[in-house]
């Protein structure tokens, strides 16, 4: 028979844990609405820069002395993956799933006979890879977007992966992050950065305006080159932090769903442990007025 | 979005943060890195740099809105015309101080960089003078 005092204690640890995960999805909730609006705001500037780099691509394309960030080294022997999880946890199955799309896509590099590197934005990524890719990761950045994430930030990653991939550190860059779809789903999305990929796959549900019909020619002021010298680096600053924004809103979103569901199974254990206690200590007090009428009717 | 009136453009302008205008125009002119840009229906296809400076949006023979950017891309077809701006404020909405405060500031620090910062240095000046001379119209 469990005891009474060990039950309470148990029931009001629940308690208090069930408060602490009801704030935290009261805090996530509060920081997924901000979230989602700066990346619903941003998506439009992303989508129509990689536009605008797409028409680029397209007249540039084919052509000697393309810009290596858009035409790539030429091989694509090293793979860099940079992927995006959170600095902290509690937030279900947001960190390893981005974990997991790491490691598989390491383990097929890797069977096909390719070099992997790794570049991680969050620690909670970084903390578990580290254990099974030690060497491949070849650096990580934390403690982005503690208020909020800023361009610069984004533009602090970009640079230091241009200057990687300018000192020939690898051939192909890869960005994975957590794409946010609701604060139920997120969806994990590996996206090609170098050389530059058109994403017209990319099932995005912004409002196409008509298409221009026929690919125009266009006119370039400067010329293509230096647009190109311009662009290039901007566009990856800028699909880095459309990343980061889409991995905050995500994490927010995975993290209130989880809190949510702890809050909801706190619950649970609560009103189950409640009705142990209940029947405990109404089996207590049945079992003493048994002693006592027995007692009475000894005499 | 599809409404091909023939008298007007589509113009969008985007910042990193937001979509900050949507709406046809009837022209608009685009300081462009080598030359302001007029676009009206019907232009050429273009994609061109945008300096620091100020969008002028016109209606009816008339400056409707102005509009700061502190730099960016433009790409203009024969109906639509998107700049894509690192930061844009409206004209009316500068502070004139702030903004001489911040040209001060990326003076300084102009003066201090480091040879991987001087570039970078010198874009925040050439943004903030933009800055300063779009307040100086506001006033107009």
């Amino acid at each position: 028979m469990p005891n009474l005092k060990d039950l309470k204690i148990r029931i009001d640890s629940v308690k208090s844990t069930q408060k602490i995960t009801s704030a935290m999805k009261m805090v996530a909730a509060a920081k997924l609405r901000r979230a989602q609006e700066s990346v619903e705001a941003a998506r439009p500037y992303a989508v129509r820069m990689e536009r605008m780099l797409g028409s680029l691509a397209q007249s540039v394309g084919g052509t000697e002395g393309a810009p290596k960030l858009l035409a790539g080294t030429g091989a694509e022997e090293t793979h860099l993956l940079v992927a995006f999880t959170a600095d902290r946890g509690l937030c279900g199955g947001f960190n390893s799933s981005i974990v997991r799309q790491v490691r598989t896509m390491i383990m097929n590099l890797k069977a096909t006979g390719k070099t992997a590197k790794v570049f991680c934005v969050g620690r909670k990524g970084h903390d578990v890879l580290k254990r099974e890719f030690s060497a491949e990761i070849i650096d990580n950045v934390a403690g982005l977007g503690r208020r909020g994430i800023e361009y610069h930030e984004a533009a602090g990653v970009a640079n230091t992966i241009t200057e990687l991939f300018e000192a020939g550190e690898f051939d192909v860059c890869t960005i994975v992050f957590n794409r946010f779809q609701s604060a139920m789903t997120q969806i994990v999305t590996p996206q090609q950065l170098i050389p530059f990929e058109s994403a017209n796959s990319g099932a995005e549900e912004e409002e196409t305006p008509a298409d221009d019909g026929p690919k125009a020619v266009y006119i370039f002021e400067p010329e293509e080159d230096e647009i190109l010298a311009d662009l290039l680096p901007r566009n990856l600053a800028v699909q880095i932090f459309q990343a980061l924004l889409e991995s905050s809103a995500s994490e927010h979103g995975a993290r209130m769903t989880a809190m949510d569901n702890a809050t909801r199974n706190a619950g649970e254990m609560i009103d189950g442990l409640t009705l142990t206690y209940n029947r405990t200590r109404q089996a207590f007090i049945t079992k003493e007025l048994i002693e006592i009428i027995s007692g009475a009717e000894a005499l | 979005m599809t409404d091909t009136n023939v008298g007007t453009v589509e113009f969008e302008l985007v910042s990193p943060a937001k979509l900050l205008v949507s709406e046809p125009v009837e022209m608009v002119v685009v300081p462009g890195a080598e030359g302001d840009i007029g676009v009206l229906p019907g232009h050429s296809p273009l994609i061109a740099t945008v300096r620091p400076g100020v969008i002028d949006i016109h209606e009816g023979g008339k400056v409707r809105d102005r509009i700061f950017v502190g730099g960016g891309f433009a790409e203009v077809s024969s109906e639509r015309c998107t700049v894509l701006a690192e930061e844009a404020t409206p004209v009316d909405e500068i502070d004139r101080t702030i903004a001489e405060a911040r040209l001060i500031e990326a003076k300084e620090k102009a003066d201090v960089a480091d040879e991987t910062g001087v570039a970078e240095a010198a874009r925040q000046v050439a943004i903030a003078e933009g800055l300063v001379a779009a307040a100086g119209l506001a006033g107009d």
